[in-house]
């Protein structure tokens, strides 16, 4: 008779009391429905208030309800669980109200027009114009910042892999590290110290400069990591056939990580193609179409993004202006991105099978 | 390609000398190609190097000059006009700008930035968390500029209803008073800081949170750890040294970002005890605003407040890099 009454009052598993799957949600809908007549009767007008007390009805229900019924273990991991949520939910607000925004405004007057003409006479405050000028700045500037940086942080990135044993490869892997840091600024300054030593006028290729410094740190953390992933195996059986080193490195390992390199040459191409405050310092801005880097001021896409916001003194055709130029920054930056990690995708290193 | 030439046409009766030949031909880089591609990359690592101090030694150069000039104290005055003769100018409002505006935006993005890679790597349904991480990343590559952009049209007027709300509660401390004006103060700066420096402090957290033992979690799931527990037991004291560092990476960002902070803040040479009055600056924002009005003199002296943030970075992210180098030798996944 006993032992019955005990089966009976004991759950049928080992498992202790748990609250049903739909419990969230009900709490939740509580929650909402309660912030909301709080929110009438107190006569609170922000939105954002009566979502902040939902919010906070919502752990305190959650806390309470699992607390009673699973115990209080189970409610804290309940409690971090819906505060992960947040964190999660409120960091996505932001970022896609900032795509959204860009997009939205930017096709306003994006077209052909827009890309194929310079601000030339227009001026800041009038509709019209276009980033013609600032784009073929842009290409010129990270092209030739491309063409320093790339080459010499690849052969360092050689260097540090094929060759670096000793004090050198030690220090250029640590000065490689904390060169990523630097402020772009402070690398535009470098250059505007240089020429200010030598009295020259803003151009073109200084930012480029600039660039490529900030470029290089990326390009040899990239590769280094791509050429570690090239087996040993490969190197070894190309020397034992008789193969200079040189020829090794440039016949057998490179093509191997050629996918990756050229990945990390272009998330790093993507990267200096954004920045602003060095091409501010050394290029200077031009609303004329100056194809000649190498001589006075040019513009750029970033740069334009700046002083269509800046100089413009809240015309909203400037804004408009620099809303486009956005989007087209972005979506060039985009591609890049997505078409190198395509590249890194198809041409991995077959490892195995 | 000499090498293989030799050695098929050495003819096999005199091991000895061929032998001598081979140990002075593999003995270092003699052959011309070997010897010129050792010097290209050796040079271009040395390259680097030179940068780095070039910058160093330019930076100091040209500070060097403008310090000298100064007529106030570099370091303690409330002033920056370059354009007087003598020139007075100081960077104290800028350091405090630039740690204030960072520590806010560190305040807010690190705890998010470690919930969301624990969000990734622990709660998060399997088919989420691959392309959220994805977007993660792209988002890492947003150029400043368009932060900056949508921070000033966009973020500066939804700030007002939250600056009201402080002002009334918390308005009393002083922190958090607000008498008017448009909240381009260094508030509004910390809370776009941190949206942008979320996706690296993320991205790092994660790759450290998806190293930890499988082994550590599922002994603590064994011994009937709750999820949180499992977080709280085994993932956070294995990552912690590595949220750190990322944490370090994202203020290393931080200090030096320019345009962001350039576009939001409505900049004064003053150091203000509210954090949502508009006024302060920062090193790299004061560089990028006052440059265009600078002569040769304020152009030196704005390199000389440069120079003061390269130096800030510089320990930032050295450090930042010692904890992830001490943290690669004692890890616990290589055990």
């Amino acid at each position: 008779m006993s032992t019955a009454a005990v089966t009976d009052k004991r759950p049928s598993t080992l498992r202790g009391a748990s609250l049903p799957k739909w419990s969230p949600w009900a709490i939740a809908g509580g929650s909402i429905v309660l912030a909301v007549a709080i929110g009438l009767i107190g006569g609170l007008h922000s939105k954002v208030e009566w979502g902040l007390i939902a919010a906070v009805l919502f752990l305190l229900g959650t806390y309470g309800v699992a607390t009673m019924v699973e115990g209080r273990r189970q409610a804290k991991d309940r409690i971090a669980t819906s505060l992960v949520w947040v964190a999660f939910l409120l960091a996505v607000i932001p970022l896609v109200s900032l795509i959204w925004v860009t997009v939205s405004r930017g096709v306003k007057v994006l077209n052909v027009y827009f890309l194929t003409h310079s601000m030339g006479v227009v001026a800041d405050s009038e509709p019209g114009g276009g980033i013609y000028h600032a784009i073929i700045g842009s290409l010129e500037q990270v092209g030739l910042a491309t063409v320093i940086g790339a080459p010499i942080g690849i052969l360092t990135a050689i260097y540090l892999v094929e060759y670096g044993r000793g004090k050198l490869a030690k220090a250029v892997t640590f000065f490689v590290d904390v060169m990523t840091g630097i402020p772009s600024i402070v690398a535009g300054l470098f250059i505007l110290s240089l020429m200010l030593i030598f009295q020259m006028q803003p151009f073109g290729f200084a930012g480029s400069l600039a660039l490529a410094i900030l470029m290089m740190p990326v390009v040899v953390r990239s590769t280094e990591e791509m050429l570690k992933l090239v087996p040993n195996e490969l190197r070894e059986a190309s020397l034992a056939l008789g193969v200079p080193k040189w020829r090794t490195i440039l016949k057998v390992v490179l093509p191997t990580s050629i996918g990756g390199i050229t990945t990390g040459v272009m998330l790093a191409i993507a990267r200096i193609a954004g920045e602003t405050a060095p091409v501010l310092l050394l290029v200077f801005g031009n609303p004329f179409i100056n194809n000649n880097p190498f001589e006075g001021a040019q513009a750029s896409l970033p740069l334009f993004i700046f002083q269509q916001y800046q100089q413009s003194a809240g015309a909203s055709a400037a804004y408009d202006r620099a809303w486009a130029a956005s989007l087209t920054l972005i979506a060039f930056v985009m591609i890049l991105n997505l078409v190198a990690r395509g590249i890194a995708r198809w041409k991995a290193p077959k490892t195995g099978r | 390609m000499d090498i293989s030439t030799k050695t098929t046409d050495a003819p096999p009766p005199a091991p000895q000398p061929s032998l001598a030949e081979q140990k002075r031909n593999s003995r270092g880089a003699t052959r011309p190609g070997d010897r010129i591609f050792l010097g290209l990359s050796r040079g271009s690592g040395i390259l680097l190097l030179v940068i780095m101090a070039a910058i160093a030694v330019f930076l100091t150069y040209r500070a060097s000059l403008a310090i000298s000039k100064d007529h106030g104290n570099f370091l303690t005055t409330f002033e920056w006009n370059t354009n007087l003769t003598p020139p007075v100018f100081g960077i104290a409002v800028l350091a405090f700008g630039t740690i204030v505006s960072s520590v806010i935006a560190m305040v807010i993005a690190v705890p998010i930035a470690v919930a969301i890679a624990l969000f990734l790597t622990h709660y998060a349904p399997r088919r989420l968390s691959g392309p959220i991480a994805y977007v993660i990343d792209l988002l890492a590559a947003v150029p400043s500029i368009v932060y900056g952009l949508w921070g000033a049209l966009i973020l500066v007027p939804h700030m007002t209803g939250l600056f009201g709300w402080l002002n009334d509660y918390l308005g009393w401390t002083g922190i958090f008073s607000w008498d008017s004006g448009a909240p381009r103060s260094m508030l509004t700066v910390g809370i776009l800081l941190a949206i942008m420096i979320l996706p690296i402090i993320t991205n790092v957290s994660r790759e450290v949170f998806r190293q930890v033992p499988q082994m550590h979690e599922e002994a603590a799931l064994a011994l009937g750890a709750t999820r949180w527990e499992v977080v709280r037991m085994a993932v956070l004291p294995f990552g912690r040294s590595g949220v750190i560092s990322a944490s370090m990476l994202g203020l290393g960002r931080a200090l030096g970002e320019t345009m962001a902070v350039a576009t939001v803040l409505s900049p004064d040479y003053v150091i203000h005890a509210s954090l949502l009055n508009p006024g302060g600056g920062t090193f790299a924002q004061n560089i990028a605003s006052k440059f265009g009005e600078a002569t040769e003199q304020g152009r030196d002296a704005l390199i000389a407040s440069g120079l003061v943030l390269f130096v800030i970075t510089l320990l930032v992210n050295g450090a930042a890099r010692m904890i992830i180098a001490r943290r690669k030798e004692y890890s616990g996944a290589n055990a």
